[in-house]
């Protein structure tokens, strides 16, 4: 395997987001994620910065990448032009790749990303649909959602809807053909190796802690997922 | 001379062009607030007399997959090419985007092939042997308030209502939320900039109403993306919300106005979270505060009505918002279904009045 930071070199993201931090803090102090959680992008840009190795492998390995909410309130505020969080988004991404994120316990959550998020857009064509989001995963969205999934066919037709349709508009049946490009330009571009890779690692961990693991909302999965 | 502080925001306007726009979708929108894209299309076409196309052959940008760190760059710009390629076949040139994570995506794709060359040409070279595709850039790149914005002042003089309290004759006081990717990744891509953006607060000026200053108006709503998706980290997104309501409580607002998809389900979701976990309610005698979309806004002013452009899909409730502005409705019509049918209503909550 390349050396960590020749990998991470190549990240446009890195060499775009990691200019030359002085360490001011400015980042933190407006970070969401740093207010309510263990998380601090200025203590991550002085560890990438110093280059070194070990440190690196650590950061990839442990929870404190996958805290970051990506608001990029601190793009805008940086007073040396830095982006702490694309920085964030190439060190994921490594994660992944190295396979360093079935180290941490907020690493390994990707999998339950993959198996919703990841898994819609090549079925519906969009990141979220309305026939996969239940009460039970999003107890949050309250007996307003509960009613409309439940009267759905009638009441999203009220609504101008194409909901269960192959036309335009909203909710509408997205076609084969453009499905199909999804499909292709994730194996293309490393979409669909990346979410291989992931199922790959998660199915050695979940082994290992001795959880059933198949596919869908699955034992590991909703460890993951609840806990 | 120096521009004083309430006016800073004239220091950023960016060009918006004023027809033929192609129409990007949003995930989160289309599922949570199912008419509010159409009467978007519906105010364009119909009030504003403008084309805009729609086409079945687009899909997401995959932005809230690319922001849980879930796929490759190179992944999500080679679908970003696809939508501009489809925008090139239909004949348009001018991209309108309807969620405001998309609009950053599709404004970040473009910098990053602008400073980075050779990410466009892979991209090209991606989707070339992917779909047969090529594109050329957009002309012009807008998020869908902007034009409600440009048109702000036309609106106005078609509404039949204005945001005035008819009970009191006062106008009504509005907190707006700007989502975070409209204007803090790209400051000169938003009207006012990232730090005193005017795109909905241009809305509450020309429409009758006033402007809230609370002290968490630039944060996050705490949507998070990987935070929200997982139940066990969804706390991060609730608290953030928190931040915001506590903050703008003391303001007694009678409304919220969001254009990012993510901030107005939030927004109008943790309330229900906080009155039935916390039997917290931020709203006047057990209310919510409403968090309507900036169409919604512009379509009850216009005149249409509020179960027709799917008020009744929000968790915190419309009715206390609707009596203030003087519009009538007809409660036997909110949950009806397809041609008056007759559904049975949701279930009861308990603390937040419905």
């Amino acid at each position: 395997m390349a050396r960590l930071y020749e990998q991470l070199d190549k990240d446009v993201r890195y060499k775009e987001g990691m200019k030359a931090c002085m360490n001011c803090g400015v980042c933190t102090a407006i970070c969401p994620a740093a207010e309510v959680s263990d998380y601090d992008p200025r203590r991550i840009l002085n560890i990438v910065q110093e280059r070194d190795e070990y440190a690196l492998e650590e950061l990839l390995k442990g929870d404190e990448i996958w805290r970051c909410g990506e608001c990029l309130s601190c793009k805008t505020r940086c007073p040396r032009g830095n982006t702490p969080c694309y920085v964030i988004q190439a060190l994921r991404g490594l994660s992944i790749e190295t396979g360093f994120f079935i180290e941490s316990e907020q690493g390994r959550k990707q999998l339950a990303i993959k198996r919703t998020v990841g898994d819609d857009i090549l079925k519906y064509g969009y990141c979220i649909y309305i026939d996969e989001v239940d009460n039970e995963t999003y107890p949050e969205q309250g007996p307003v959602w509960k009613w409309i999934r439940e009267n759905r066919k009638s009441f999203l037709k009220r609504m101008g809807t194409s909901y269960g349709e192959m036309k335009a508009g909203t909710l509408r049946i997205t076609a084969k053909e453009s499905l199909e490009d999804l499909k292709r330009i994730f194996e293309e571009t490393g979409g669909t190796a990346r979410f291989e890779k992931i199922e790959k690692y998660s199915e050695a961990r979940a082994k290992e802690m001795s959880k059933e693991f198949s596919h869908g909302k699955d034992e590991y999965w909703r460890s993951l997922y609840n806990e | 001379m120096k521009p004083r502080r309430n006016e800073i925001w004239s220091l950023y306007q960016k060009e918006i062009s004023d027809n033929k726009y192609y129409f990007a979708r949003s995930c989160i929108r289309q599922n949570f607030f199912p008419a509010a894209e159409n009467l978007y299309l519906k105010i364009l076409r119909n009030e504003l007399e403008k084309d805009i196309f729609d086409d079945p052959r687009q899909t997401s940008c995959t932005g809230i997959a690319y922001h849980s760190g879930l796929i490759p760059m190179e992944t999500i710009m080679t679908v970003v090419a696809r939508q501009f390629a489809l925008m090139n076949e239909a004949g348009y040139e001018n991209f309108v985007v309807s969620c405001v994570t998309s609009f950053g995506i599709y404004v970040e794709m473009l910098e990053t092939w602008k400073h980075f060359p050779e990410t466009e040409k892979k991209t090209r070279e991606a989707l070339l042997r992917a779909t047969g595709k090529s594109f050329n850039i957009p002309k012009n790149i807008v998020h869908a308030s902007d034009i409600i914005y440009k048109y702000r002042k036309e609106i106005a003089a078609k509404s039949r209502y204005r945001l005035t309290n008819v009970l009191t004759g006062e106008p009504l006081k509005v907190v707006d939320h700007i989502g975070c990717h409209y204007a803090k990744i790209f400051p000169s891509h938003g009207i006012g900039g990232a730090e005193y953006p005017y795109v909905l607060a241009g809305l509450i000026d020309d429409w009758g109403g006033v402007q809230i200053d609370y002290p968490e108006r630039r944060h996050c709503c705490g949507f998070g993306f990987r935070q929200y998706l997982l139940k066990s980290n969804r706390g991060y997104s609730l608290t953030n919300s928190k931040k915001k309501f506590d903050s703008m409580a003391p303001y007694k607002p009678d409304l919220i106005i969001a254009n990012c998809p993510g901030c107005t389900f939030f927004l109008d979701r943790w309330q229900y979270v906080l009155a039935e976990q916390e039997n917290i309610t931020y709203g006047q005698g057990g209310h919510g505060i409403p968090v309507l979309t900036y169409e919604e806004l512009a379509g009850l002013l216009l005149g249409y009505d509020p179960w027709d452009i799917g008020l009744q899909t929000h968790q915190v409730q419309s009715e206390p918002l609707l009596d203030k502005l003087g519009i009538i409705y007809d409660t036997s019509k909110k949950y009806s279904g397809l041609n008056g049918e007759e559904l049975k209503t949701p279930e009861k909550i308990f603390t937040l009045k419905q």
